[in-house]
């Protein structure tokens, strides 16, 4: 009955630009579970595609950004993704922050010829898909070796590892800066485990601290690291708490307290970073959506602007020359940092170490691929 | 509806193959959309026989779909060199030879898992079976998010997709084919019996416990096949996608059809793939109101208010009431 | 010796925090046997209402915490946790008194669900930070006590354990003592009956679902305190433990959920406290809880401090 239905009238995909403009598609949880990674992504994009058309368009066009909502369920993405290239005929499509949803619609834009861009999936195997597959930002090894190298340039060496077993960024990030610190010397004295939506770190932590470690590796999401920063420092743990790109939150520090005081992570961007690419779109967010912008936001915003830059420097929205012109992407002067995408469609560009002091963040020392 | 007949599943197994020559005439979109109604149909069927026709509150189905997707998928990844010994057969025989043994060894572990599940869980009652088997669910899930060749919460790529029209189709006409068959067979009286009163068909000198069992590893089974065959359409599986919530959908399409309606629980499964993919195309149009827009594309407050007006409306769903006739033995 | 203790010490908090919400579980159950999957739920409410109604508490106490001020945002969120129970009751379970419990229990997670993702639509899904009502510091415990007094307690553990104690024998007088109990008894064992003694179900059962509910918002609050963080899934973590809980201490048994509860947070503790000597990850701490609720549902499913009850046909 249904499959009569759609043999009337449906056809192969062809993305185009038409008179109404280009249509970019986008792909992210704007609800459910990890719908506050979803909705920062998107307002950067957003913010981005704004700016671009108020700046006249690409290509002498507005850009038409349609975005779908994956409800952070699996299975959707591929859904949503076949419909934007397939029924709204998308030119490229970004997305998506978390690795497992890239990976489930990657093949779909390889097999199709669409360019894929992630503003934040840091999963190898992303990438690995095919050579439409891009991201802008750095994957878990680099992020994974920063961090190791920052830990045992200041004399660190025993290090525990506290993880979110359910997340494949935090579990990736534990795999990448183990391997890295032990190569360097270091040793991991205990490894311990949580669930996204834990509120309760006593026990792992009290077991961190009976291991002695000289500082505690937690790559986990802000909703959790903020209370796990408070139990730690109720449990007696005084060493320094290291983390990643997904410490930045909004609700973070207001959780913490100042139980994160001392503590680094390694990020994409630093919001205090005086440079006025930088401080110029910290106001044009904030202005807009009344909060600062986090890491995924700056990278949703980064992913816009990449696609838009390669759309004007190949001159064309066909496929081929577009893929060719987001794969030379060199120097690009993003919100994150000088992008340059290498041969395996990565970002590589420096990362930033930041530490909280004073109720914020505070710049500490960028770190070069 | 049709006679329950082999001949009738072979015309319809053969009806199914000469419509999954036209399926490249489908836009991809809608493909999937065909693909997922299909495996939604075999997942929906398998429960009702739990659910429905035995009256056995199973609330982690999602969780045997994931042990049949892992197991399918591990076969095709490790298990290349099978592949490579069929070879000689030709392209299409030796895929084809391949991917249903992938799918029959997902069906085998799955089933064997609803073993190991069934066994002790199905003294419980009512509520009891429900809580044991949303913690089983949970339980595979972490095991799994804790093995390192499954790929823990970083998910598991599948390389070859072999899912199609005909692999999806061909599978759901077989689960609804061994459900019918088994309900209007003995066994059958013996499921409907233990939904209607436990206690007097055990006082009838009925094995309970042995129904009971059989009815939930073979819709553990058939999940397995239904995680089988998305593991190899969706080519990503991971185990956050197989949670709670996935169970309760299947649950939902169940409760929707009507429990103890097999065609009823087709029906609602297609309709309630279909209606959020409808609903979403629509979120975004004009005439929506701004504050409706979230409410349709995410489809959860919605759903769990649809869950509760069945429930204080229509409780037996759509077709359950009619499904309680049956033809005189 | 000492990490034994302090894990200890953690297990019995967490397990109070089990206990807390398990109590409201197994009321409900016990009178109407029914398991209230919403209960989670409610409880994330009665932090919610504790998030918005803090700020105009503390207003009084110049922003700063207090213990009558902490009181008063305690009691007014269990205020409102008990109307919300009483009004779900009425609307969603009241009028499937008599259908078969299956159709009750699918209505329940449909409340669970419809009150999560409306929590998300509203409340955001961002966590937020719950203000400190009270000084939740560190206990000093006297270097008198020799190696103890490296042990850290907070006030607040100290207070949920008190409250959690104080609540089960609360409950227990009310079930035991007063006629509304006699009555929420008599419900359990033979409804009909006890409507043809002269009581009214109606009341009866309102009444022990505002009081289950308004359980729930104590554990809402006392929780926030201790781990300040509020965000509409909370619910969904706890409320499946607390429901292990009571089932492991005899569902419809308060006493039962109380020692369940601390059970299951001790067990789960040490497990994780020892999982390097088991050479098992401490990733598998979730699926301990379903295991220990498999094992008494093997063995002794009317749980520990359950009587077995003859189904009579």
């Amino acid at each position: 009955m249904l499959a009569l239905g759609c043999l009337a009238g449906c056809k192969g995909p062809e993305p185009g630009a038409g008179p109404e403009g280009i249509p970019v598609g986008e792909f992210a949880s704007m609800s459910g579970g990890s719908a506050s990674f979803g909705q920062s992504s998107h307002n950067g994009t957003a913010l981005a595609i704004d700016e671009i058309n108020a700046a006249g368009g690409v290509l002498g066009k507005q850009i038409n950004l349609i975005t779908e909502d994956d409800r952070s369920v699996a299975g959707e993405p591929s859904t949503i993704v076949h419909k934007l290239i397939s029924e709204d005929h998308v030119v490229a499509v970004l997305g998506e922050v978390a690795s497992s949803k890239s990976l489930e619609a990657a093949p779909i834009c390889q097999e199709n010829h669409i360019p894929m861009i992630s503003p934040a999936s840091t999963n190898a195997k992303v990438t690995q898909v095919g050579d439409y597959i891009f991201r802008v930002c750095f994957i878990d090894p680099f992020q994974g070796k920063v961090m190791a190298k920052f830990a045992l340039s200041k004399g660190w060496t025993k290090v525990a590892l506290l993880t979110d077993v359910k997340e494949d960024y935090s579990v990736g990030l534990a795999d990448a800066f183990q391997s890295a610190f032990t190569a360097g010397g270091g040793a991991i004295v205990k490894t311990e485990e949580y669930s996204t939506g834990d509120k309760d770190f006593s026990a792992q932590l009290t077991a961190i601290q009976a291991a002695n470690p000289d500082a505690v590796f937690v790559p986990g999401y802000y909703a959790e690291v903020a209370l796990i920063a408070r139990q730690a420092r109720e449990s007696g743990i005084t060493v320094p708490l290291l983390g990643g790109d997904g410490w930045v939150g909004e609700s973070l520090l207001k959780v913490a307290g100042n139980a994160l005081d001392g503590c680094f992570f390694s990020n994409h961007y630093s919001q205090d970073d005086p440079s006025p690419v930088i401080q110029n779109f910290v106001k044009t967010y904030q202005d807009k959506y009344g909060e600062k912008p986090d890491a995924m936001a700056a990278l949703g915003y980064d992913s816009a602007k990449i696609l838009a830059d390669a759309i004007t420097r190949a001159g064309t929205t066909d496929e081929p020359k577009l893929r060719d012109a987001i794969a030379a992407t060199k120097d690009f002067k993003g919100v994150t940092g000088d992008i340059t995408l290498d041969d395996q469609r990565n970002a590589t560009k420096a990362a930033v170490i930041l530490t909280i002091a004073n109720g914020g963040f505070q710049f500490v020392q960028r770190v070069a691929p | 509806m049709f006679e329950r007949t082999k001949a009738t599943l072979v015309a319809t197994l053969a009806a199914i193959f000469v419509a999954s020559r036209f399926s490249s005439h489908i836009g991809p979109y809608y493909y999937d959309i065909i693909l997922s109604i299909g495996i939604n149909i075999i997942l929906a069927v398998s429960l009702n026989l739990v659910n429905g026709y035995t009256g056995q509150f199973s609330l982690g189905h999602a969780g045997f779909m994931s042990v049949g997707a892992y197991a399918a998928a591990c076969f095709t990844t490790f298990g290349l060199p099978v592949l490579a010994f069929l070879k000689p057969l030709g392209s299409f025989l030796s895929v084809s030879i391949f991917f249903g043994l992938a799918l029959f060894l997902g069906g085998l572990a799955a089933g064997l898992a609803g073993l190991l599940v069934g066994i002790p869980s199905l003294r419980l009652k009512g509520d009891y079976l429900a809580i044991v088997t949303l913690g089983f669910g949970e339980i595979i899930k972490v095991v799994i998010e804790n093995v390192d060749v499954l790929g823990r919460s970083r998910g598991f790529s599948v390389a070859a997709a072999y899912t199609n029209l005909f692999w999806v189709y061909a599978m759901a006409a077989l689960t609804i084919y061994v459900v019918l068959n088994l309900v209007n067979s003995t066994y059958g009286r013996g499921f409907l019996t233990i939904r209607d009163d436990e206690i007097a068909a055990e006082a009838m000198g009925i094995n309970t416990t042995k129904y009971k069992v059989l009815a939930f590893c073979l819709a553990a089974a058939f999940a397995g096949i239904a995680g089988g065959l998305y593991a190899h359409d969706k080519q990503f599986i991971y185990p956050d996608g197989f949670n709670f919530l996935e169970s309760i959908n299947i649950v939902t399409m169940v409760i929707l059809g009507g429990m103890g309606s097999t065609w009823g629980v087709v029906l609602s499964a297609s309709l309630l793939t279909i209606l959020p993919v409808w609903l979403r195309s629509i979120a975004d149009k004009p005439e929506i109101p701004h504050w409706l827009t979230p409410l349709l594309s995410n489809l959860t407050i919605p759903y769990s208010l649809l869950l509760i007006l069945l429930m204080l409306t229509r409780p037996q769903g759509l077709f359950g009431g009619i499904a309680l006739k049956r033809k005189k033995a | 010796m000492i990490y034994f203790l302090q894990q200890l010490i953690n297990g019995l908090s967490l397990g109070a925090i089990y206990a807390l919400i398990a109590l409201g579980y197994t009321m409900v159950y016990g009178v109407l046997r029914f398991i209230n999957f919403a209960h989670g739920d409610v409880f994330m409410i009665g932090a919610f209402a504790g998030l918005y109604i803090a700020p105009l508490v503390m207003k009084y106490s110049n922003g700063g915490p207090s213990w009558p001020g902490a009181f008063v945002v305690l009691v007014a969120a269990m205020a409102i946790c008990a109307i919300l129970g009483i009004v779900i009751e009425k609307l969603a379970y009241r009028p499937l008194r008599n259908r078969p419990r299956l159709t009750v229990l699918i209505t329940a997670i449909g409340v669970s669900l419809f009150l999560e993702n409306f929590g998300q639509y509203a409340f955001g899904v961002d966590p937020q930070y719950f203000p400190s009502l009270i000084n939740n510091h560190s206990i000093a415990i006297p270097a008198s006590f020799g190696l103890l007094s490296h042990l850290r307690i907070k006030v607040s553990q100290v207070l949920i354990f008190a409250v959690t104690m104080f609540l089960l024998l609360f409950l227990r007088f009310i079930v035991t003592k007063t006629k509304l109990g006699m009555a929420m008894r008599a419900l359990s064992v033979n409804p009909v009956a006890t409507s043809l003694m002269g009581v009214n179900n109606d009341v009866v059962i309102s009444f022990t679902f505002g009081l289950g509910s308004a359980l729930a918002g104590a554990a809402g609050i006392l929780i926030s305190i201790q781990q300040p963080s509020v965000d509409p899934l909370m619910g969904l973590q706890p409320g499946i433990k607390a429901f292990v809980a009571a089932v492991l201490g005899g569902i419809g048994n308060i006493p039962g959920a109380a020692l369940g509860g601390v059970l299951l947070g001790v067990i789960e503790t040490l497990f994780v406290a020892y999982s390097d000597q088991l050479h098992i990850s401490s990733g598998y701490r979730d699926a301990v809880a379903f295991f220990l609720l498999i094992i008494i549902l093997l063995f002794k499913p009317t749980g520990l401090l359950g009587r077995v009850e003859r189904e009579k046909v």
